[in-house]
């Protein structure tokens, strides 16, 4: 069998017909957009095509949308962008214990800018309370920053209730939705968000590009200076092919939304229920309230890594839950805030799956991770005295 | 990030298991990243490491180096062995990611652990 690619929430591969568009941007139209001359004038008005298509999909305005080089650069202008604008009318942030660490680490930096930061735990599933969101509203609270949906674990969080308690409190909703679009209808309006980031690559668009949703009248402070590019709030020669490829990317996530959520849904369970046949296997996130690819399963007395290796020889692309891999050493943040023991959240391993994916290769991964886990248990000085098995 | 030889003992680990009436046992706890690995040596009159098997909770650095530290100590006097560093190990390994150095620590730490058991019991 062909190699295995079950890490979508990684990157996904790059859709044809978004690299079909993106070509002439990397050929014969080469111009700048701010150019006033035809070569510079065609490519803007590529642009700005690309953009009333983003804001149409996403139920938002045009002049709503501000290209980014991703969903990293568009949290940090996001939060640390509206926190500035808003420092005289308050300096609390309210943000969760599962945030990526695009929205985590930015929280914190403002901390140390003298921002007061508010970190919510989550349930087991990793859900957040959206009345312990209302509860940590304060006179002083400007922002509210919480997940679409989780990037380990796949839990959708209640993002359009915690909008409304935001709504009614007068407090600016910037959500993370790189792992939600795609893959969830995202819709600005329902949302009730002010502030949005998404990236291209999650959904087979291109690297490198993504967008910030900013609702008309929001004020968020420019953190480039530079060119006036995107209303002087990003200066820097907008990476085109990429937003061409992105817009591309998106109308045919959009387009298949329906077809695509619920085939991948059925691959998921079939995937998960067979790895909860193993024993002493369990799954982490929420039962329900998951992304359609989303598979994480802790073994116990074995560790993410080593799993994720041994899978890699049977030609299968999964992620670890344990950062061991990413190079620091402590476990997940993610599977810790749901407050599970260290040893479980070390034997996590996701599998994220995508649009290419098929049964043949769910059954196939099923058969090599049962081999990997045995063999891998066989070895590991925990299972040792669990007697023969 | 890891070198073909790290991968080559991670899928492949040579004396891995338990062992029957070993002559020394070590079990050592990694406080920073929580990898634990026991070590079972058999030991002959004259000193020798005849026999060497592991166990090992950890990352693919953690059992590669493990089973990369069996074969490097089997046939060896227990006073060899007991010298043998985590950087030797490493090294043998053709190098581990600088964030994982540490790993290596685990199997020579057990090993220590193994000979000092044997040694008490022969006093």
């Amino acid at each position: 069998m062909d190699r295995i690619y079950m890490d979508n929430a990684a990157t996904t591969p790059l859709e044809e017909k978004a690299l079909e568009a993106m070509m002439p941007f990397l050929k014969e139209n080469y111009g700048n957009p701010s150019s006033a001359h035809t070569f510079g004038r065609e490519v803007r008005k590529a642009v700005e095509e690309t953009r009333e298509k983003m804001a149409f999909l996403l139920g938002a305005k045009p002049e709503e949308i501000y290209f980014t080089s991703g969903g990293t650069e568009a949290d940090n202008m996001a939060i640390v962008g509206a926190a500035r604008a808003l420092q005289d009318r308050g300096n609390h942030i309210i943000t969760t214990s599962v945030e990526h660490h695009a929205v985590l680490d930015t929280c914190l930096a403002l901390q140390e800018e003298g921002f007061e930061v508010t970190v919510l735990p989550v349930d087991q599933h990793g859900m957040v309370d959206p009345d312990d969101v209302r509860d940590a509203l304060q006179d002083n609270t400007i922002l509210i920053s919480v997940m679409h949906a989780n990037n380990e674990v796949g839990t959708i969080q209640p993002v359009e209730e915690i909008g409304r308690a935001a709504r009614e409190s007068n407090v600016l909703f910037h959500i993370d939705a790189v792992q939600a679009v795609g893959n969830l209808p995202v819709n600005v309006e329902t949302l009730n968000v002010d502030l949005l980031a998404l990236s291209a690559h999650k959904f087979y668009g291109p690297k490198g590009v993504g967008l910030l949703y900013v609702r008309e009248g929001t004020k968020v402070n420019r953190l480039t200076h530079g060119g006036g590019q995107e209303k002087g709030m990003r200066a820097g020669t907008e990476n085109i092919p990429g937003i061409i490829g992105m817009g591309k990317a998106m109308e045919l996530a959009y387009s298949q939304l329906e077809e695509n959520t619920r085939r991948m849904e059925s691959l998921r369970d079939r995937l998960i229920q067979g790895c909860l046949e193993m024993e002493e296997a369990k799954l982490n996130g929420h039962p329900t309230r998951r992304l359609p690819g989303n598979v994480n399963v802790s073994f116990e007395y074995i560790e993410g890594e080593a799993l994720l290796l041994s899978l890699d020889f049977k030609g299968i692309a999964a992620s670890s839950g344990s950062a061991c891999s990413s190079g620091s050493m402590n476990p997940s943040h993610v599977l810790m805030a749901t407050g599970m023991s260290e040893q479980t959240a070390r034997g996590a391993i996701r599998f994220s799956l995508g649009r290419h994916n098929t049964v043949e290769e769910i059954d196939y991964t099923l058969q090599a991770v049962k081999e990997s886990v045995d063999k891998l248990r066989s070895m590991s000085s925990l299972y040792q005295g669990k007697g023969e098995r | 990030m890891y070198s073909d030889k790290v991968m080559e003992h991670f899928n492949n680990p040579r004396n891995v298991g338990d062992m029957e009436n070993p002559d020394g046992t070590g079990e050592i706890g990694n406080v920073r990243c929580g990898d634990i690995t026991k070590v079972f040596i058999k030991v002959n009159g004259q000193g020798i490491i005849e026999d060497i098997r592991f166990r090992t909770f950890g990352c693919g650095a953690a059992i590669a180096s493990s089973s990369m530290l069996t074969e490097m100590v089997k046939g060896r006097h227990v006073e060899e062995a007991v010298k043998i560093t985590d950087i030797e190990v490493a090294d043998n390994l053709g190098g581990l990611p600088p964030q994982k150095l540490h790993c290596s620590n685990l199997a020579a730490d057990a090993l220590k652990a193994a000979i000092k058991d044997y040694q008490d019991r022969q006093k």
